[in-house]
């Protein structure tokens, strides 16, 4: 494949090279953010909240216990922001006048070059949180060591599948404010209603439906089956087919954007 | 009531130093200067980056505590009555401070709200100030789609708002074109006229002799000069200054040959510079002596020689 | 044309700057960027749908507190009062933060009458204004859904008022210690967990008794304890959140107003 195989060509890791250089400066709060994150969100809603929950012990859950049902949400949902916020705030800032993609593009790096290094930085960043996540969660007993690396590969494909057609529209933005706007008339509605503290089939029907249609759903919900032992594999497919759908379509307009925006 | 002699800015033994007091490793910033600025003056401090210039101007502002020495501005001590002061002054920082989240009009209608002055009150001023700085046009406009120079505009307008008795400037056209300053120089040339008195501190010698009534050269906290810039040409320098200019490598020769021939002579890469009263009697002496430069250049000599003779050439930082 | 009419200045009396004009300049911005405050209303309604609504339906009623009281109906108080928080804390720490270092709009504040204090208060008194705002619309939306106990309910307001006055004082505490933007995780790190484990979403019985004497500590705790009270009309003791939060914004604002001369006017 074309794409993938310039993807790894030299370019694209001299701009991964630069946002690990800068992540030397912040790596040890993003460490301690990654694994305080998933201990306080299963502890606080999963033991705590759980507590409520599973008196009450609803047939939504299928005899899952809350900690054990909102475990995979809290991780893709938390994966999914995180893609959000690390594609969109810094790609503004890198596509300003004075931002460090316009240093980039005066030397022999092409915008697509840029925009692929940066995507393989969110990548590894999101298989670092994965990793820490699913680790954190092994001392709460509730996800299986054998399922624990296809939890970590379906969340490093939600990120990239977020993470693209955020970059595709945060380098065509110039202020701040738009992407406070988005993050939280668009990013927290997905984040709170895509199965990911109760599950949408108590909802009534049209909201499923549109529940469905949104991706965090297929995330959660791909994280979730594979997690808890339901998966199907026509349901797996169609999560699959609809995150990868995601990452190309994003990486297609993205590399549009990149171009129009750095070769003005 | 506007008698020129009186003293509005009167500083003695004026010291800052940073960092906590009786800290040794305090970095003294301004080293016990003393000077006066009357009213309708129009004074200059000169100096290079770091000499102490900007600390000397945040210390009148009232916004910077002195160490020591007195400051008196207004007949008031900056010290106690830092309010009363700032009331009477209007401050263009050095980098533009403007209200990026504002438009252009209400930079000057909230900054005039700082001062307690009604609405009614501003809203006339400001449009009058638009207009004195050339903005109208700009008036409802974000700070962000402004040019370099009209920031620079904006941030003086916004000085005037409270009708100040005494404007400071630092490094007022340091960043701007050469269109740009030439507007800002006429402007505050305007204000001198309407019996505003200046304080600006410049590193652009042209800036000084166009501006400036009367300036004091700061070097590493302290004054080295003071006088109007006639006074300091004539007191610093010779009238003349010869400059020789060599083909590359002959340079060393031939400022043997014409040691002697001036009063001062200075040495640069690739030219010769000859302090002298009379540039045309040293040209000729200087061929006298069998040496051919590539070009030679008489000129008076101005600020800048004063300037770098007494602060020297090497840089600073 | 003359830019400077002598003695003219003479007619009108100078005042000192007073910290009202703060608010008016931070009135002024709002009037472009109004849809903020929007947002800060629409999260907290967000957080009130997923958890007091979807959560709520595997949750029930809530155990311990007397009369059979709706998660929904448990939850909107503590949204409320975290919201009086955030809106608070984001005025007083990372809007505050940006003005005293890249866009500088103190430094050229402080060159006109206006004292330290002034400004310091100026924008404690906005963070108010906003959070009345906030608790205000808030308010409104779940009377209509019938969660809140009105007229007594009322009383929320003045308690979001304290509260965004605490955290207002807090945060511009706060913000004399940040070094850099980086330390904006660190504020994170302690607000996360105080919003999670502050009783929002469960009652306190659920935790063994010495994490129930922590959160105890907690200043968000003792907000939503006075807003779940004037809420619910439940009572309880509001006099030991009133005295907790009004001691911790007093100190916080008095320590932050001197550190705060020291930074502007080195």
């Amino acid at each position: 494949m074309d794409t993938l195989a310039r993807a790894f060509s030299a370019p694209a890791f001299r701009e991964l090279g630069y946002w690990l250089f800068r992540y030397r400066r912040t790596w040890r709060g993003s460490i301690v953010i990654s694994i305080g994150n998933p201990l306080l969100f299963l502890t606080a809603l999963g033991l705590g909240l759980g507590t409520l929950v599973d008196r009450e012990d609803s047939a939504y859950l299928h005899g899952h216990s809350y900690l054990t049902f909102i475990l995979p949400g809290i991780l893709i949902a938390g994966v999914m922001q995180t893609a959000f916020l690390e594609a969109s705030g810094p790609v503004m800032q890198s596509a300003l006048p004075r931002g460090s993609y316009r240093a980039a593009a005066s030397t022999p790096l092409e915008p697509t070059g840029i925009l692929y290094g940066h995507l393989m930085y969110w990548t590894l960043r999101a298989t670092q949180n994965a990793v820490l996540f699913v680790c954190v969660s092994m001392f709460f007993g509730t996800v299986d060591p054998a399922r624990a690396p296809l939890l970590v590969l379906i969340a490093v494909l939600v990120a990239v599948a977020f993470a693209a057609p955020a970059a595709a529209w945060a380098v065509t933005v110039s202020r701040p404010s738009q992407i406070n706007a988005m993050f939280r008339f668009v990013v927290l509605p997905l984040y709170m209603f895509s199965g990911t503290f109760f599950p949408i089939e108590q909802l009534p029907v049209p909201l499923q439906w549109v529940a469905w249609a949104t991706p965090l759903w297929h995330g959660v919900d791909l994280g979730r089956t594979v997690a808890l032992g339901t998966a199907t594999p026509y349901g797996v497919l169609v999560h699959i087919g609809y995150l990868s759908v995601m990452v190309v379509a994003g990486l297609y307009v993205a590399r549009r954007t990149y171009r129009r925006k750095l070769y003005v | 009531m506007t008698d020129s002699s009186t003293v509005l800015i009167d500083a003695r033994g004026l010291k800052k130093v940073y960092g906590r007091p009786g800290d040794k490793a305090g970095f003294t910033a301004v080293d016990g200067i003393d000077f006066q600025v009357r009213r309708g003056e129009a004074f200059g401090v000169l100096g290079a980056n770091g000499a102490g210039k900007s600390s000397t101007m945040r210390m009148i502002a009232c916004v910077s505590p002195v160490t020591a020495g007195s400051l008196r501005i207004l007949g008031y001590d900056s010290g106690t009555d830092g309010a009363r002061i700032r009331a009477r002054l209007g401050v263009v920082p050095q980098d533009d401070t403007i209200d990026t989240e504002l438009t252009v009009r209400e930079n000057l209608l909230i900054y005039g709200r700082y001062f307690g002055l009604p609405w009614k009150v501003l809203r006339e001023r400001s449009s009058r100030l638009l207009e004195f700085t050339r903005l109208s046009e700009k008036a409802d406009d974000a700070v962000a789609t402004l040019s370099g120079g009209m920031r620079r505009r904006l941030t003086i307008a916004r000085a005037l708002i409270n009708e100040p008795e005494i404007v400071l400037l630092d490094e007022p056209t340091t960043g701007l074109d050469p269109q740009a300053r030439h507007l800002l120089w006429e402007r505050l040339f305007q204000l001198k006229q309407d019996g505003v008195t200046l304080l600006l501190t410049t590193h652009y010698m042209d800036e000084a002799e166009q501006l400036c009534d009367r300036l004091v050269v700061m070097d590493a906290g302290k004054i080295v000069a003071e006088g109007t810039p006639a006074e300091l040409i004539a007191r610093y320098t010779l009238r003349e200054v010869l400059e020789l200019r060599f083909a590359p490598g002959e340079r060393q020769t031939m400022t043997d040959k014409c040691r002697g021939l001036a009063e001062r002579m200075e040495e640069l890469p690739d030219r010769l510079l000859l302090s002298t009263d009379n540039g045309e009697e040293t040209l000729s002496a200087v061929h006298r002596q069998g040496v051919q430069p590539l070009t030679a250049l008489v000129r008076r000599s101005s600020l800048e020689d004063v300037f770098l003779t007494l602060t020297g050439r090497s840089l600073l930082d | 044309m003359t830019a400077m009419p002598t003695g003219a200045s003479a007619e009108i009396p100078l005042r000192p700057g007073r910290a009202w004009t703060m608010v008016e300049r931070n009135l002024m911005i709002y009037r472009h960027t109004w849809p903020v405050l929007l947002a800060e209303i629409f999260e907290p309604m967000l957080y009130l749908l997923a958890f007091g609504v979807g959560v709520g339906l595997l949750v029930g009623d809530v155990p311990g507190l007397g009369a059979s009281i709706s998660y929904p109906q448990f939850v909107a108080p503590a949204l409320l009062a975290t919201a009086a928080m955030n809106g608070a804390m984001n005025e007083t720490t990372f809007n505050m933060y940006g003005k005293l270092t890249t866009d500088k709009t103190y430094e050229s504040i402080l060159t006109t009458p206006m004292s330290v204090r002034s400004v310091a208060l100026g924008e404690v008194f906005w963070a108010l204004v906003r959070g009345a705002i906030v608790a205000t619309v808030f308010l409104v939306v779940v009377s209509i859904f019938g969660l809140a106990n009105l007229p007594e309910a009322l009383l929320v307001i003045p308690s979001a008022l304290l509260i965004g006055f605490a955290f207002a004082a807090v945060g511009l505490l706060t913000v004399t210690f940040l070094r850099s933007w980086q330390d904006f995780q660190l504020i994170q790190l302690v607000m996360l967990p105080m919003f999670l484990f502050a009783t929002t979403f469960f009652p306190l019985d659920v935790y063994p008794r010495p994490v129930q004497v922590f959160v105890e500590v907690l200043p968000l705790y003792h907000s939503v304890e006075l807003v779940r009270a004037a809420f619910l009309g439940t009572g309880g003791n509001p006099a030991v959140a009133v005295i907790y939060l009004a001691v911790l914004g007093i100190v916080a604002l008095a320590v932050a107003v001197r550190r705060l001369e020291d930074t502007l006017r080195p």
